[in-house]
């Protein structure tokens, strides 16, 4: 028997968490429980982030989600609780047909995940070699950054970016993601550069537009957010359910 | 148990964030509640998010040319920030709903019925 892969069973350990915990998302009646059910399931895809390697990603999730998103989440359930435990039951009809539609779906993309080779596992030894060869890759960036900054007006910046760039590395292997995607989301793809080439290649552009459209849309859709939910009046007795 | 002493791939996280995936409509087609309603979205967004992760991941794309980069990570971190938006909004329109109706069924949202 071969050695237990520790990365293969944490991800069994966190999928079977996250997928139960969805379930039960869906079979609980009482929204509490479902509340509490989707804090545990989100918590445990943040945990299948920091395996697949998305480091921030996985940070962000659980600061924004399960931090931000289901505090808000809970406050409406508190906001809006007639009684101590409601539960709207929904009819069998109902239920039959979002089985079929489920089961459906899982028929459709459960075969379509396996079905391609290259998303498939593959040796172990393959991951050595290429955490090697992205650790040359980060070198030879951080060369071409230090070349750019020689010639480019901006050259403390450069110096600073590229000094952060190389304490960026956990002990040999990966780097940490957090400043390829602070510097992405401010236009410079620092994950795409090639060594030996001056020029800006297409696709290294970087994300300042979106980054900016997304803040003002929050913006706006907080301000708007709060515009809404401000009381104005109590609803009338005679329309209780 | 392959699945203990083998390395996994995209597909293995494919498929958890198919299983998010279809939690999350079926929680928004028998939810009768606004907020579960809620809930079901937050779970179909998160399945798409495990998706973009997995194929932005070098851990698990070993060949590069299939592999989506960073790319993929800063688009699942807008959906992050998206998906707190609509969940602020949406929560304002259900707590307006409840101030109109005293309740949270959106069977009883039939206002417009034509």
């Amino acid at each position: 028997m071969d050695a237990i892969n520790w990365h293969s069973l944490f991800f069994l350990l966190f999928a079977v968490v996250a997928c139960g915990s969805a379930v039960a998302v869906v079979v609980a009646t009482n929204i509490v429980r479902m509340a509490l059910c989707l804090i545990v399931s989100l918590g445990a895809t943040s945990g299948l982030f920091f395996l697949a390697g998305a480091d921030f990603v996985g940070s962000m999730q659980l600061m924004i989600y399960v931090g931000g998103t289901l505090v808000l989440l809970i406050f409406g359930v508190m906001l809006t609780a007639q009684g101590p435990f409601i539960s709207m039951r929904t009819g069998g009809g109902d239920w039959i047909v979002a089985v079929m539609l489920s089961g459906c779906l899982a028929a459709l993309l459960v075969p379509a995940a396996f079905s391609v080779v290259a998303w498939r596992n593959q040796p172990t030894v393959a991951v050595d070699a290429h955490a090697d060869q992205h650790a040359a890759d980060e070198r030879g960036a951080t060369a071409k950054i230090h070349q750019v900054s020689e010639v480019g007006t901006h050259e403390s910046a450069n110096d600073a970016a590229a000094v952060s760039f190389e304490g960026d590395q956990i002990g040999e292997g990966r780097p940490r993601t957090s400043t390829h995607i602070g510097l992405g989301l401010l236009g410079a793809r620092v994950d795409r550069l090639q060594p030996g080439s001056a020029d800006l290649k297409p696709g290294m552009a970087g994300y300042l537009l979106p980054f900016e459209l997304v803040s003002v849309h929050l913006l706006v859709v907080l301000v708007g957010a709060a515009y809404l939910a401000r009381t104005k009046r109590r609803a009338k007795p005679q329309r209780e359910a | 148990m392959e699945l203990l002493t083998h390395p996994v791939g995209v597909s293995h996280f494919l498929v958890v964030g198919a299983v998010l995936f279809i939690a999350g409509v079926v929680c928004m087609a028998v939810k009768r509640n606004a907020l579960g309603i809620l809930m079901g979205i937050e779970l179909v967004l998160n399945g798409a998010n495990i998706n973009f992760v997995a194929f932005s991941s070098e851990l698990l794309n070993h060949d590069s040319s299939y592999r989506l980069g960073l790319d993929g990570q800063l688009i699942s971190l807008f959906v992050i920030v998206l998906a707190a938006a609509e969940a602020a909004v949406a929560l304002a329109i259900t707590l307006n709903f409840y101030n109109n109706h005293s309740t949270v069924d959106v069977d009883r949202a039939d206002e417009l019925k034509g």
